[in-house]
């Protein structure tokens, strides 16, 4: 049983990262903040019933998508997309480098490196929520499946489909950004399509 | 003994790790071998099929650039307000701990 009198104290260095996820999830800064404050508050009620040793990161972001998909989502009532588009494997890399090994892995690198964070952060935004939650928890914040099924409480084999497909899905928007800037598909010696 | 040499030709049939990787079952098992969620044996072999496979290796490593890119630019800043009322939040709950918490003797 944690003592509340240390909460801020092993909590309060988890905010960052928590915000950027709200950010991802609500899509704008004043809700991202209210549902931050909104987890917080809770967590802070709730710390009676966390066991300390174990993972507070975890247990953080548990409370975080559960405020979200309970109560901020249903108040929006968002009309919500069940499903992504279902995208090949390997679609960004295909797309970026058209024939195997006749672009060096440093031009792969730097083609990666002219998305801007805005482009990264909407393309994740295009998500369907529950995609963009699974993708977020395992590639922005580094959990692991078992980590990510306790944290939205559905099955591993969902999460892994989940954490794949819209990984794939993720790719096609980012593909998305660099065509319409002209990234890919003009490149200088044209590939035949 | 050659019983060893037994148990192995017949002990171990049926799970993955009996699956030998080719390059497509190398790239269909990537995201699991890239977030280290494969068993140690499966790993192992997909790791020596990239040692020897370019084409799987330049995809492995494209992937997980890509992944660090999405994480390094996923990144924002918190605004000093936020942390500064949830801290003062919390410091008001404690003042005025809520009635249920057993560990505090309030005016009941």
């Amino acid at each position: 049983m944690a003592d509340q009198a240390r909460f801020t104290e092993l909590a309060m260095e988890h905010m960052p990262a928590l915000y950027s996820a709200a950010l991802r999830m609500t899509r704008n800064p004043s809700d991202a903040e209210d549902l931050v404050q909104e987890t917080y508050l809770r967590a802070y009620r709730g710390f009676g019933s966390f066991t300390e040793g174990t993972n507070l990161r975890a247990w953080l972001y548990r409370i975080l998508t559960n405020t979200y998909i309970n109560s901020y989502r249903a108040a929006k009532r968002r009309p919500e997309i069940a499903d992504v588009e279902d995208v090949e494997e390997l679609y960004l890399y295909h797309r970026l480098a058209p024939s195997d090994g006749t672009i060096s892995r440093s031009a792969e690198d730097e083609a990666l490196a002219t998305f801007t964070d805005d482009e990264v952060k909407a393309a994740i935004e295009s998500l369907p929520d529950s995609f963009r939650i699974a993708v977020l928890l395992a590639d922005v914040e580094g959990f692991s499946y078992k980590e990510i099924a306790e944290i939205t409480d559905v099955p591993i084999g969902t999460v892994m489909s989940r954490i794949h497909r819209g990984r794939r899905a993720l790719q096609k928007a980012l593909h998305d950004f660099a065509e319409a800037r002209g990234l890919v598909g003009t490149a200088p010696g044209r590939s035949s399509e | 003994m050659n019983g060893d040499l037994d148990q192995v030709s017949s002990g171990a049939a049926g799970d993955d790790t009996e699956v030998d990787v080719d390059c497509s079952s190398a790239i269909h098992q990537l995201y699991d071998y890239l977030d280290g969620e494969l068993t140690e044996k499966r790993r192992t072999q997909i790791a020596e099929h990239l040692d020897y496979c370019a084409p799987c290796a330049n995809a492995a490593g494209f992937e997980s650039e890509l992944r660090q890119v999405i994480a390094d630019k996923c990144k924002d800043h918190v605004p000093e307000s936020l942390i500064e009322r949830v801290a003062h939040l919390i410091e008001v709950e404690q003042r005025q701990p809520a009635a249920a918490d057993p560990e505090r003797t309030g005016p009941a």
